[in-house]
Order: C-alpha cells, then sequence, then structure tokens
C-alpha cells in the first residue's frame, strides 16, 4: 500500500467500560478498522481511562468482561494507546493501576514493547492535531 | 491543518465543552450544535471556560433559535453561523471530531 494511502486515524475514548455500550462497541471498531492497515491510534481521556483498569472482573454483574480483548491490539499492528495523565490523576489513578498491554517489534527481533504510552494533555491535543479522521466514543 | 470539533451536550449537565476546549489547538474550530449550543449563553461559568481558550468558537443559529436563545444572549467572541457555514468549517478543516 502507498504511504499516501495511509491516513492517521485516531480512536477517541472518553466513557467508562460498562454504564454504556460505547466502550465495547469502540473497541470492535478498532479490531475491525485494523484490517485496513492505517496508521491507527487509541486516546483514552476523561472517563475514557477506566478502560484499562488492570483486574476487571463482571462476573456480579452479568455482562462480558471486554478488558482481554485490548491484549488483542498488538496482534494487529494497534501499538499507540496514549492516555491522558491530567484523567489518570483526577480518577486517582496511576499507570500502574492499568493493564499491561504490550505489543512485539517484528524489526526487535520480536522485543515486546509497551504499548500504553501517558501523555500530558498539551502532548495529546498535538498529536490529536496532526490526525487525518478522529473517530469519537 | 486542524481539527472542526463539536460539542453536543450542555456544559450545565455534562463537561464534554470542558473538556473540547482544553484539546483544542488555536487553529482549530469548536462548534456548539443541539444541546451545546446552551454552552454560548454570556455570563455562564462555560461563557467563561469559553473566552479562556484560545480557539475559534462558533454556534449554530438554527438550534439557538429552536431553543428560545436569542443572539444578543450569546456570548462575545461566539460566531453564530448556519448551516451554510457548517459546511464551510468542514470543508475547511481537516478532520471532525465530535465529543459525543
Amino acid at each position: 500500500m502507498s504511504d499516501e494511502s495511509i491516513k492517521k486515524f485516531m480512536y477517541m475514548n472518553r466513557k467508562a467500560p460498562y454504564g454504556t455500550i460505547y466502550a465495547l462497541e469502540a473497541l470492535e471498531v478498532v479490531l475491525i478498522g485494523a484490517a485496513f492497515d492505517q496508521d491507527v491510534s487509541l486516546a483514552f481521556l476523561d472517563d475514557g481511562v477506566f478502560q484499562l483498569t488492570e483486574g476487571q472482573n463482571t462476573d456480579g454483574i452479568g455482562v462480558k468482561n471486554f478488558s482481554p480483548a485490548f491484549r488483542a491490539l498488538g496482534d494487529y499492528d494497534v501499538n499507540k494507546l496514549y492516555v491522558e495523565k491530567e484523567s489518570l490523576e483526577a480518577r486517582g489513578l496511576a499507570e500502574s493501576d492499568l493493564m499491561e498491554l504490550v505489543w512485539e517489534d517484528e524489526d526487535d527481533d520480536w522485543a515486546e514493547k509497551p504499548s500504553i504510552k501517558v501523555v500530558s494533555r498539551d502532548e495529546l491535543k498535538a498529536i490529536m492535531g496532526d490526525q487525518d479522521v478522529i473517530m469519537s466514543f | 491543518m486542524s481539527i472542526l470539533h463539536t460539542v453536543n451536550k450542555s456544559p450545565f449537565q455534562k463537561g464534554d465543552l470542558s473538556s473540547c476546549l482544553a484539546h483544542a489547538n488555536a487553529e482549530d474550530a469548536v462548534l456548539l450544535i443541539e444541546d451545546g449550543v446552551y454552552g454560548a449563553i454570556a455570563g455562564t461559568d462555560a461563557a467563561n471556560e469559553i473566552a479562556a481558550a484560545n480557539t475559534n468558537i462558533y454556534v449554530l443559529g438554527g438550534d439557538l433559535a429552536a431553543r428560545g436563545i436569542a443572539s444578543e444572549k450569546v456570548a462575545q467572541g461566539v460566531n453564530v453561523i448556519e448551516y451554510d457555514g457548517f459546511v464551510d468549517l468542514v470543508t475547511e478543516h481537516k478532520a471532525v471530531n465530535s465529543w459525543l
């Protein structure tokens, strides 16, 4: 695929995982979209940061726990998950409260590298401004 | 190149406008539509946030009128536009980001 046809797609996640269907639907769209070889990133801000907490267990609410599916993203070359620092802090969370998500870099002897990158609001603002397409959930 | 942001929730009920304003770049545009237009009323916390934001703010006149918000009530610095202006904004920006 030629470089001109590759666009920067950002999926912006701003909602908590189980109160509404948005978060699950966003993840489904990302997994479907991963087939199209675009330059994909995910942003997690506001309540969206709650989607990535470690240790989610939905046994008590009769809803599917879809958080393990985030671990599959690396296999689809979706390995830029930007998490906003200010949103984490405002909610009493730190990076250590999040799932450890990794991808394997084929250009570096399949070394496992972290997919989650905690960024400041200003950094995220700049990354957002650089996108060709933003899909917000 | 820049982004057109749209906000369709009332700032008196939801935090979407605040979050959007905090992430809009100087060359971007923020357009208030549907219940988002309540954010354009002068003399409110939302209007203060808009005044402090370093970006370009628009509000959709049809949605204001539908809700009985006269244009005299709209805060200074907020540009009232109609659907044709909405179309212009879409064509002038690289991408649209809907703060749902």
